[in-house]
């Protein structure tokens, strides 16, 4: 855990030192999607060969379902109340 | 929108590899992956370090706008415990975490099943990915209904980027804003959340 929040910590002091070099942005951005795409394969791959999440995916499809209508409902609800008391005020 | 269809498409062949069965042994992920994962935190801290724009919106923050990313992580974490009620076969830490991913499904997915297991990794990526489709799909209603930041709080994290120009069109450019820096708060957040969440009381 430590190593992983470090590593974010080091990106963004780094980022913010050279960022004001286009190229390293962009440099960057390519370097990010490329991890991105790369890691979600090994997943995608990691996930076929994986028979029990496989044999189980409507279970885990609506699991994630009900997690999202949850997390939605619970900040819409929590926002609109924010919303009411401080940002609409006649 | 169309990032999104291609990360889909990349999860999407990975998944067809491994069902087909015919890689290589070697090809199949394993301690490497995690070096693979610095990689992907290192790289995600340079991209939001070297955002001028996001570094100039959070300056010009009031205290009120930190209310909208509190609001979201409240209302998030309340949400997704009804929703662990409702599925026991999973525990609330894992119900949590899941919700951590505040729409961030690409980084949250990868996350979950690096530090936990690939099941919840994969519910993590389908969860995170309805959050963004329901936001792109709903925020007119939304809004409607539910005020000006509606869209913002169900888009979470992804109101920084995929979803902020439909927030935008309806919610007020005025809030676009808000979307912005809410959505930079929480993107922040989710590798935090979703380490802290995992790891703690191990």
């Amino acid at each position: 855990m430590t190593i992983i929040l470090l590593l974010m910590i080091c990106g963004i002091i780094i980022g913010i030192v050279f960022g004001r070099y286009p190229l390293v942005l962009k440099i960057n951005e390519k370097l990010l999607n490329t991890a991105i795409y790369l890691l979600l394969l090994l997943l995608g791959i990691a996930v076929g060969v994986n028979d029990k999440i496989i044999n189980n995916i409507y279970t885990i499809g609506l699991q994630a379902l009900i997690i999202t209508i949850g997390a939605i409902a619970g900040s819409v609800a929590f926002c609109w109340l924010i919303y009411k008391t401080y940002f609409h005020l006649k | 929108m169309k990032g999104s269809l291609i990360i889909i498409a990349f999860f999407a062949t990975g998944v067809l590899l491994g069902v087909s069965n015919k890689l290589p042994q070697n090809l199949i992920p394993s301690a490497w992956s995690n070096y693979a994962l610095y990689l992907l935190m290192f790289l995600a801290g340079v991209g939001i370090g070297a955002d001028r724009q996001s570094w100039k919106v959070i300056r010009a923050i009031n205290l009120k706008i930190l209310l909208v990313p509190a609001g979201i992580i409240a209302g998030t974490f309340i949400g997704v415990a009804i929703s662990s009620l409702l599925i026991p076969s999973l525990q609330l830490r894992e119900v949590l975490a899941v919700g951590a991913g505040f729409g961030y499904y690409s980084l949250s997915g990868i996350f979950i099943s690096e530090l936990h297991s690939q099941t919840l990794g994969v519910i993590a990526l389908v969860s995170n990915i309805l959050r963004e489709i329901f936001t792109l799909l709903f925020v007119p209603l939304l809004v409607k209904y539910f005020g000006n930041l509606a869209g913002i709080a169900s888009g979470a994290a992804t109101a920084m980027d995929t979803t902020l120009p439909v927030i935008s069109k309806y919610s007020g450019r005025d809030y676009a804003i808000i979307s912005l820096f809410s959505g930079i708060v929480l993107t922040i957040l989710v590798p935090i959340f979703v380490t802290f969440i995992l790891t703690v009381g191990k």
